[in-house]
C-alpha cells in the first residue's frame, strides 16, 4: 500500500466500483476500502435491472444473469393480474450479485484501482476544512490513509458524508424498510417481474417476486418507517408467504433499507463526493438503485480524476450539477408520481388492472396502456413506463 | 454486547437485540443524531447522542429494536 492516494473510494458495492474505475482509467492512484469481509457479499438487493442499466458500464454475461425479463405483472389487491409486455430495447434481467458486484470490482482492479475488504473507515482526516483522508480499522489496528480526494459509496448506512458535516440522514418516512427471501420451489413464469399492490399487502409501495431460474425467486417488499411504526415489512412478508407459499424452502433471509426520495441537497463538499445509496441516487418510484448508483458514481469519479489531474481540487464541486443534469431532476419527477400512484386506495389499482386487462395482450405496450387505461389520474402516469427503463 | 446505558437525556430506552440484527443499516440510515455505529456484524447504539427519538424502532424492518424496560415503562406513564 501506498502512503497516500489521489483518491479514497469507500465501498466497494457497485456505486463504489464505478467511481473507482472512471477515476482509475485516468491514470491517478486510487484505493477501495470495504469494510465487509467480501466484495459482492452480503446481498440486500432485489436484484432486477433494466439491460440499459448494465450495459451502459459491463458486457452482460450469463454468469451473473439468473433471468431475463420481457414482461411486468401488476397484481391489483382483488388479485387481478395484468401483464404487459416490453419492447426488446427494455428488457430486463435479474442478477445475480455476488458475482455481478464481483466482476464490477474486478474492472477497477484492471484500471488500476487497488481494494481492500475487512476495511472498516470510522473517520475523516480533515485539513484545512477539506476532506484529506480517511482513518480505518483493519485486522484490529487502527490506521490512516491520506488522499487529496474521499469518495463515500458506503451505502444507506452511509456515515462518511455526516463526518465531512453534510446532511445525510434520511426522513424515516422516505426510508424503504425492507425484508427478503430467495425462495425455492416458486412456480411463476420466469421471464416476468411481479408486483402486488394493496394496503394488506405491501402499503404505499409494493410486493416483489422477482424470479432467479430454476424456480427460485427473491420474495420481500418495503415499507416506509411511517408504516413501520405499526407493521414491520416482516410481518407482511409472513402473512404473504403463510397464504401464498406455506411450505417453500428459503435459501436466504435478508433485511436491507431503500433511500427512496429525491437525492440529498448536497452531494460534494471540499475533498468529498457522495455516490449511489449514500447520495441517495435510487430511483424513488422503482426503488431500483443499481443502475443510477453507477451513473453517479462514474459522474463523480471522471470529475474526481478530472481534478486530481488539473490539480484543480474544486473542480469536484461540479459534481452536483452534473448528476443533477443527467439524472437527480428526473428523479423529482419520478418522485412526484411515487407520492400519487403509492397512496391508491386499493380500489383505484383494482379498477387500474382491470382496465389493462380490457387491451388485448399483443396491443398492450406500456405507452397504449398508459394512454388508455389510466382515467384516474392519466397525468401522473404518462411517465411511469419510463421509470423501470433507467 | 449491550450492557446498561445512560442517553443523552440521562436515560437510554431502547436497545438493538444482538442476536436478531440483520446489519442491514436501515436505523443508521434514519437517524439524526448519528447515534449509531455499524460494523459488518456488530452493532451498538452511541448513548451520549442517542436523544430516545425512537426512528431506529419504526425503520427496523424485522423487529429487532425495541424499547427497553425504561422505554416500555415510559410508554406506560
Amino acid at each position: 500500500m501506498k502512503n497516500e492516494y489521489d483518491i479514497i473510494v469507500v465501498g466497494a458495492g457497485p456505486a463504489g466500483s464505478m467511481a473507482a474505475r472512471f477515476a482509475a482509467e485516468q491514470g491517478v492512484s486510487v484505493m477501495m476500502f470495504e469494510k465487509d469481509r467480501d466484495v459482492g457479499y452480503p446481498v440486500r438487493c432485489g436484484e432486477a435491472i433494466s439491460r440499459a442499466g448494465v450495459e451502459e458500464f459491463i458486457e452482460p454475461d450469463e454468469r451473473w444473469i439468473t433471468a431475463h425479463i420481457t414482461k411486468f405483472s401488476f397484481v391489483a389487491p382483488d388479485n387481478t393480474e395484468a401483464t404487459l409486455q416490453f419492447d426488446t430495447e427494455q428488457e430486463g434481467y435479474v442478477l445475480e450479485r455476488r458475482i455481478f458486484d464481483y466482476e464490477l470490482a474486478k474492472t477497477a482492479v484492471k484500471e488500476g484501482a487497488q481494494i481492500l475488504t475487512r476495511a472498516y473507515v470510522n473517520g475523516l482526516l480533515i485539513d484545512d476544512d477539506k476532506a484529506a483522508g480517511v482513518k480505518y480499522e483493519h485486522n484490529g489496528e487502527q490506521k490512516e490513509l491520506k488522499s487529496k480526494i474521499v469518495i463515500a459509496a458506503d451505502g444507506v448506512e452511509s456515515r462518511v458524508g455526516r463526518w465531512a458535516g453534510l446532511t445525510t440522514h434520511i426522513d424515516f418516512r422516505d426510508m424503504e424498510c425492507c425484508t427478503q427471501i430467495t425462495a425455492a420451489e416458486i412456480s411463476i413464469a420466469q421471464d416476468t417481474l411481479y408486483f402486488y399492490f394493496g394496503k394488506d399487502v405491501a402499503p404505499e409501495g409494493y410486493f416483489w417476486i422477482f424470479p432467479k431460474g430454476e424456480n427460485i425467486a427473491n420474495i420481500g417488499l418495503g415499507v416506509s418507517g411511517m408504516i413501520g411504526r405499526k407493521f414491520s415489512a416482516k410481518s407482511f412478508l409472513n402473512n404473504f408467504m403463510e397464504k401464498n407459499y406455506p411450505d417453500a424452502s428459503v435459501l436466504t433471509t435478508i433485511a436491507g433499507g431503500v433511500p427512496s426520495a429525491i437525492t440529498l441537497d448536497k452531494i460534494s463538499a471540499p475533498g468529498i463526493a457522495l455516490v449511489g445509496d449514500a447520495a441517495r441516487q435510487v430511483n424513488p418510484l422503482s426503488g431500483g438503485g443499481i443502475a443510477s448508483g453507477m451513473i453517479g458514481a462514474s459522474i463523480a469519479g471522471r470529475i474526481a480524476g478530472e481534478a486530481i489531474k488539473r490539480n484543480k481540487l474544486d473542480h469536484l464541486l461540479s459534481y452536483d450539477k452534473a448528476w443533477n443534469d443527467r439524472l437527480g431532476k428526473r428523479h423529482e419527477t419520478f418522485n412526484r408520481i411515487k407520492e400519487g400512484i403509492f397512496n391508491f386506495s386499493d380500489e383505484k389499482f383494482n379498477n387500474i388492472a382491470h382496465s389493462i386487462n380490457k387491451i388485448p395482450f399483443k396491443k398492450r405496450t406500456l405507452g397504449k396502456v398508459f394512454r388508455t387505461a389510466l382515467l384516474n389520474q392519466p397525468s401522473l402516469l404518462i411517465d411511469v413506463a419510463k421509470v423501470f427503463i433507467v | 454486547m449491550i450492557e446498561n446505558r445512560q442517553a443523552k437525556n440521562g436515560r437510554l430506552m431502547i436497545e438493538i437485540l444482538p442476536d436478531k440484527c440483520d446489519y442491514c443499516g436501515c436505523c443508521v440510515g434514519v437517524c439524526p443524531e448519528d447515534a449509531i455505529e455499524l460494523k459488518e456484524a456488530e452493532i451498538f447504539i452511541i448513548d451520549e447522542r442517542c436523544t430516545n427519538c425512537s426512528k431506529c424502532i419504526w425503520s427496523c424492518p424485522i423487529e429487532v429494536i425495541v424499547f427497553n424496560k425504561e422505554g416500555v415503562l415510559s410508554l406506560l406513564v
